[in-house]
């Protein structure tokens, strides 16, 4: 019977499965980072569990880590502590660490990929919700919790229930200042914030195959955001390209074994889906978030909507407490509002290409006074990357601060915090209430609106500037 | 875990959608290294004024929320981030079971390994409970076994849960014991795999 990818890896990592029980799932790439793992290191320690497999976990630091100057010492004891307590449990569960001081430190997402650490047709866990990030290439990657991370630690497995399959057909071409982010931006107001529940959605046609694999991991970071379990994408020459010769993927007569197995892994002709929904990449327009939940978003020349429109009672309540929230009202576009801060980095906009779009905007011109701009290189090798193209000079002096890898403002764990009432434009994937600090308020877009936004001091259209 | 059993209390409405678990615990309480003192983090931002003062309107600095053991939510509870901090602060504010239509994948199972029970009710069920709840007094049951919850006008509706979770939860099984069980299985396919598995070597 045909098969798609989603059941093609599902099946190829089934370890065991009793009919009263969920299916033992087999996990080939474990990530670690300081915030979910250290009381699921205590578990092994109270039960006198070991790592199954070190080979097959890697850890780093991002969440809680400071992106200002690394030889100087972490301000914030909790987070101090956090860190070093990530270092001391890789080291007494033999576990490679990519630390503080790592020359490859980055966010988890970032690295992996990288590093060549992910792969087609792999299962890819980690204790965060935007590990579906490295489905871009073709492995089914989800998030979950401590305890979770608890068992993969110990046994490389998971107890997991087979997810439905989920179409996401996306043709057509992208026009000019329409980016990844605004896909997926456009697919979860369109399916809602629930719309993938229970679901691993694959995105599939000519707009995703044109798409490389930074844009891909953009899209596919997101997937959690419209609720889905994982989203991925099959493997093809982009892929293959993106991969060969890096740290981790394999070389030599390995590497061609490899892609051999990996061009297997498309979904078959006539294999059937759950569900499916399709969008027209030639008809989006640059998205942008008004509300307090990734699902509330229009096109940025749209008006935002107007509560009085809405007939179900609790869903006008949530978008009448959201524009409350917002300090926003509704049935006017969001064009022209002031900002305060542009954050540009994250798990799904931190990559080098993201970099080099907004340093795109960004060249020859100045940063509104009035607008702090944060530039946040995913990783160690993104940072390096950006020195060698010159791209930190060209945000320096368009007046973006420069500064290490981390998550930063995605999440506000570390000193990179918005202040009650301040508006952001964001690259990030949350717009929750307090995401990016206490009182903060996030409007969601892509690497370009974010650089457009921060020279006029408002929310801005990309394409009058291009 | 012990085991879950059957109890009667009172529910502590909270009438939004898509409430993130962001809202439930912020990210700012994620650098403890412990499971332990997340019951005042709770709703923090929802909670608590800039003063760090509750603020009398929200339902868990009511009366009738202290003992509650049911919190009523509005559809697609616990979206977002993982956080296991989420169920860790529900329970240890005492919640036992969450009542939604709908609850996000990650955080339905991140409860079922903490003893808190994600119960989906239909919509109509979901709004019965939201009126009954304009009484503070008002309880219903919630009963395991039968998988059933007695709303406060004393109708039986059954509610899903899988085989298994129910089972865990009822003999208070620990699904990594569970898993540890599975060791020749897991020795048995990993020696029949071939390819990615070790290139991290």
């Amino acid at each position: 019977m045909p098969r798609t990818i989603i059941e093609k890896l599902w099946d190829s990592h089934v370890v065991d499965q009793q009919p009263s029980a969920p299916a033992l799932l087999y996990i080939d790439l474990h990530l670690v980072h300081e915030v979910t793992s250290p009381q699921a290191f205590q578990g092994l320690r109270e039960r006198g569990l070991k790592v199954r497999r070190p080979d097959l976990t890697i850890a780093t630091a991002d969440h809680s880590i400071p992106t200002t100057d690394r030889s100087l010492p972490i301000a914030d004891e909790i987070a101090a502590k956090q860190l070093a307590q990530l270092e001391a449990n890789c080291a007494e569960f033999g576990l490679r660490c990519l630390g503080v001081h790592s020359d490859w430190q980055g966010v988890v997402h970032v690295i992996g990929p990288e590093l060549g650490l992910t792969q087609p047709g792999m299962t890819v866990v980690c204790g965060d919700s935007h590990t579906a990030t490295h489905g871009a290439f073709g492995a089914l990657a989800f998030g979950m919790g401590t305890s979770e991370v608890e068992h993969v630690l110990a046994t490389q497995c998971l107890l997991q229930r087979e997810s439905k399959t989920f179409q996401v057909r996306v043709d057509g071409r992208l026009k000019p200042g329409v980016s990844a982010k605004d896909i997926i931006l456009a697919l979860i107001a369109k399916i809602g914030v629930g719309g993938g529940t229970g679901s691993v959605l694959e995105y599939t046609g000519s707009a995703i195959r044109a798409l490389d694999m930074e844009e891909r991991m953009t899209v596919c970071n997101m997937s959690i955001e419209a609720g889905a379990r994982a989203g991925l994408m099959a493997p093809d020459d982009t892929t293959f390209q993106y991969l060969r010769g890096r740290p981790h993927a394999p070389k030599g007569a390995d590497w061609d074994a490899a892609v051999a197995r990996w061009k297997e892994l498309p979904t078959d002709e006539g294999a059937a889906y759950d569900r499916g929904v399709a969008l027209d990449a030639g008809a989006l327009e640059p998205m942008i978030t008004y509300g307090t939940s990734p699902g509330m978003g229009v096109p940025i020349t749209a008006p935002i909507p107007d509560p009085a429109q809405v007939t179900d009672a609790m869903a006008r309540d949530s978008i009448t407490k959201a524009l409350k929230y917002m300090g926003l009202e509704g049935g006017k576009p969001l064009l022209g509002r002031p900002i305060d801060v542009v954050f540009i980095g994250s798990c799904t906009n931190g990559r080098i290409s993201d970099l080099r779009a907004a340093a795109s905007v960004l060249k020859g011109r100045k940063v509104n006074p009035r607008v702090r701009v944060l530039v946040v290189p995913g990783s160690q090798e993104v940072k390096r990357q950006a020195i060698a193209e010159g791209l930190p000079e060209i945000f320096r002096s368009s007046g973006c601060e420069w500064r290490e890898p981390g998550c930063s403002m995605c999440i506000g764990m570390n000193p990179d915090q918005l202040t009650p009432g301040q508006y952001s434009v964001s690259t990030s994937n949350r717009n929750f209430e307090g995401r990016q600090g206490k009182g903060g308020r996030t409007f969601l877009a892509s690497p370009l609106t974010a650089a457009a936004s921060a020279i006029t001091g408002v929310v801005t259209d990309v394409r009058t500037m291009l | 875990m012990k085991p879950f059993s059957n109890f009667e209390s009172r529910m502590a409405p909270l009438a939004i959608n898509n409430i993130d678990t962001d809202q439930i615990i912020p990210a700012r309480f994620l650098k403890t290294t412990t499971k332990q003192g997340l019951d005042r983090q709770l709703f923090c931002d929802w909670r608590y004024d800039a003063q760090g003062n509750p603020k009398p309107g929200f339902i868990l600095n009511q009366p009738r929320a202290q003992g509650a053991q049911v919190l009523l939510a509005g559809d697609n509870f616990g979206c977002g981030s993982s956080r296991e901090h989420a169920p860790w602060a529900l329970t240890q504010f005492g919640f036992r079971a969450v009542v939604s239509t709908s609850f996000a994948d990650i955080f339905k199972q991140n409860s079922l390994k903490n003893a808190l029970l994600p119960i989906v009710v239909p919509p109509g069920v979901h709004a019965e409970l939201f009126a009954a709840a304009d009484d503070p007094e008002a309880t219903v049951k919630v009963d395991l076994a039968s998988q059933t919850l007695t709303t406060p006008g004393g109708r039986k509706v059954e509610f899903p849960i899988d085989s298994f979770s129910k089972r865990c939860l009822l003999e208070g099984v620990d699904e990594l014991g569970y898993i540890l069980q599975h060791e020749a299985q897991i020795a048995a396919y990993e020696s029949g795999r071939v390819g990615s598995i070790d290139t991290l070597g």
